[in-house]
């Protein structure tokens, strides 16, 4: 469970994340959706520890990240090509992943094998380093290499953009079983309100630093949120 | 044109994430430049007369003319060592409405206005003038040479271009110069071909004809040219990736293993190292270091100052530690945000660095023992110049690595940029070398050599007995530190 309280980032006087309180309970689908600004890459970073909040807390199962490093041993992400090691292959990379999580290479073998389909063969034994792929396939590495080790939270920023409309449609599959089977916590962001309304059970829209809505994912999900998105130019 | 090109370094110069270290960094340099314009401008002034007295039966000039080869070779090699080209970050101007010719043009002008380049004019003209005013010497004439010298040392400053972008392309190209040059220097030393006597004579001719001034100019124009269409041919973008579309190989190296739970990471570093070329030079930097012995040993003048020789020891087994571990954590900058977020306790990533650097002063310090021909004192020193750098200066330099937050571009080095060896690397190496290099000094002095020798052992064995606590200590320090260094990861550039 993921609990954040009266948790704010100031930049030069710019109240840029103000969050009173969130809940994200265990196993949940969690996505966040906001314009560009909205907080959404800050928040995970929060979550990360990357950066320090101003004021308040993020609590990773009970654990305060900011204070100890005992969530990283059950979190992992993919915020963006900085999470990749140029200079490994991709195999390289899931090695060492593993590694990290506590998984010798016939794990990872084995569980790289139900990605076949995902990596649509120009991932594994292409002989290239990471930093010679393409954008769209450094992003399925870096997502394929967040799931190893049985994460009991997964982030992911915006895993939709960059990706081909095919390995679109594969990885919501991949994510929706995800937390059905295994009872992952797996929180996404989203620019693309179809995506992330099919994958999510809980939306949360972020609007300057706020969260604005809370939406329990139903049929009618999506033309909420449109309407609530067009509904800024209307005002604009 | 050329002024727009000057506002944008200017400005990122001024917003750059290291712009504070920068500028003390620069004050220190300024420090620099003005001793060394002072040692120049007087070796100028005090030239003519003193080759006058030194060399009565030769002409001064002609005197200078004889050195002159020498003189131009060590600045080739100074430049090589210190000098980087200008570097202009291309990629956003490629698309909007600058001619290619002029930003090259205006990154190899630039490099004109080096401190490089001024140096040399501050004992050129004064000697000239000398020559001139005091002795009586032909104006034309020596203004012709002072001309076609000062060109020559330009040709240097442009020649320097070249071998620095073929010794980062590929080492190869360059062995059949290096071996024309080391046989040039073999004739010339068992004095079967004296090159330096046939180009000072060469430089004679010009002095008599002063007309000739023009050829050493005609030299310049050629090798700008050169760096011109080369630069020209890399204002593309996809020039990086011609190059590297060579497959791989997936490394497996299982013999990391044994070291246990710092295996993963000594694994990435070893790849780090070798799959990327400003680590990979640091390898080729230490190995040709090694030879730096072979300088001090067998010279008389350092027999009676042992102090020299813990100096040698630190920098042959230290080469590689201050080389990699000042840039500690700057290496894994472009992925520094997974290294924080994944599960690696902090307290790991820094003992397998220093793992690292341990194993490699251990194994340089393996391959100093042939230094054993010069007397067992010196294998005995360099182990405990060995012993010193693993207790004291290991830990030091992981601390001062803590200040880093400017990222290195491993990826790809951005065209026409050559991040070689600069002078900033060389100031961090005053605190590693110089403090045990003094303390030695003086307990030799004042108590005796086996004392001295002890002291600086027992500085690394209490070092080495106290790593776990150091590793607490800079382990908060990172942790500490981490977010202002995250934040100046993410900027690129200088």
């Amino acid at each position: 469970m993921i609990t954040a309280t009266n948790l704010s980032k100031i930049y030069n006087g710019n109240k840029v994340l103000d969050i009173e309180h969130l809940e994200i309970p265990a196993g949940q689908n969690f996505g966040l959706v906001g314009n560009n600004g909205a907080g959404k890459t800050t928040f995970f970073s929060l979550l990360l520890d990357l950066i320090q909040p101003t004021s308040g807390n993020i609590f990773n199962q009970d654990i305060t990240v900011s204070e100890s490093e005992d969530w990283k041993s059950f979190t992992s992400s993919f915020i963006d090509e900085s999470f990749l090691i140029g200079y490994l292959t991709p195999e390289e990379y899931f090695y060492f992943i593993g590694d990290l999580r506590n998984r010798n290479r016939a794990d990872v073998d084995t569980f790289l094998v139900q990605f076949q389909d995902f990596f649509n063969g120009e991932i594994i034994g292409r002989k290239k380093y990471l930093r010679d792929l393409s954008k769209g396939n450094q992003k399925k590495v870096g997502i394929v290499a967040a799931l190893i080790g049985d994460p009991e939270v997964v982030i992911l920023d915006e895993p939709f953009a960059n990706l081909d409309p095919t390995t679109q449609i594969r990885l919501k599959k991949i994510l929706k079983e995800l937390s059905n089977t295994s009872g992952t916590t797996v929180l996404i962001s989203s620019h693309d309100l179809i995506h992330v309304t099919e994958v999510c059970e809980r939306i949360v829209v972020l609007d300057r630093g706020v969260p604005v809505r809370d939406i329990t994912t139903s049929e009618a999900t999506l033309k909420e949120l449109e309407e609530y998105f067009s509904s800024e130019i209307v005002e604009g | 044109m050329f002024g727009k090109f000057l506002w944008l370094e200017w400005k990122s110069f001024t917003r750059s994430a290291s712009f504070g270290k920068s500028l003390g960094l620069k004050i220190l340099m300024i420090f620099l430049a003005l001793y060394f314009s002072a040692v120049f401008l007087f070796l100028g002034v005090a030239l003519f007369p003193i080759l006058r007295e030194s060399f009565p039966e030769q002409d001064p000039i002609s005197v200078v003319n004889s050195f002159a080869l020498t003189y131009l070779g060590f600045e080739l090699i100074f430049r090589f060592m210190l000098q980087s080209l200008p570097v202009l970050n291309i990629k956003p101007l490629m698309v909007i409405p600058v001619s290619k010719k002029k930003a090259v043009n205006y990154i190899l002008l630039k490099s004109l206005y080096s401190f490089y380049n001024i140096l040399p004019l501050l004992w050129i003209l004064p000697f000239g003038l000398v020559s001139i005013l005091k002795y009586d010497y032909p104006a034309w004439n020596v203004l012709g040479w002072m001309l076609g010298f000062y060109a020559l040392v330009l040709c240097v400053n442009y020649f320097n271009f070249i071998v620095k972008k073929k010794f980062n392309e590929s080492l190869k190209q360059l062995i059949p110069v290096l071996l024309m040059v080391a046989i040039l220097a073999a004739l010339d030393y068992f004095g079967i071909f004296d090159i330096g006597r046939y180009f000072g004579a060469a430089l004679d001719y010009l002095y008599n004809q002063p007309y000739l001034a023009v050829v050493p100019f005609i030299l310049l124009i050629v090798l700008y040219q050169w760096n011109l269409s080369d630069l020209r041919r890399k204002f593309y973008l996809d020039q990086d990736l011609k190059t590297k579309s060579k497959e791989v190989q997936t490394q497996d190296l299982g013999w990391t293993r044994k070291f246990g739970s710092i295996a993963p990471f000594l694994q990435l570093d070893i790849k780090l190292i070798l799959r990327n070329k400003r680590a990979k030079t640091t390898i080729f930097m230490s190995l040709l270091l090694l030879c730096y012995g072979l300088i001090f040993y067998p010279n008389d003048t350092y027999q009676d100052m042992p102090a020299f020789f813990l100096f040698v020891g630190i920098f042959m087994t230290g080469v590689f530690m201050m080389n990699f571990g000042q840039f500690v954590p700057s290496w894994d900058s472009s992925y520094y945000s997974m290294i924080m977020s994944q599960n690696i306790p902090m307290r790991q990533y820094l003992a397998s660095k220093m793992g690292l650097i341990t194993v490699s002063v251990i194994v340089l310090l393996i391959l100093t023992t042939p230094y054993i021909y010069f007397g067992w004192e010196v294998v005995m020193l360099n182990i405990t110049a060995a012993i010193y750098n693993i207790g004291v200066n290991v830990p030091m330099l992981i601390f001062s690595g803590s200040f880093n937050k400017k990222s290195i571009d491993l990826d790809k080095s951005p065209v026409m940029n050559y991040q070689g060896v600069g002078v900033s690397q060389w100031l961090v190496g005053i605190p590693v070398m110089a403090v045990p290099v003094f303390i030695f000094w003086l307990v030799n002095k004042f108590v005796g050599y086996e004392v001295a020798v002890g002291t600086i052992a027992g500085l690394g064995i209490i070092g080495i007995l106290m790593r776990p606590t150091l590793l607490t200590y800079l382990t908060q320090r990172y942790r500490r530190r981490k977010y202002v260094t995250i934040q100046g990861f993410k900027q690129k550039g200088d």
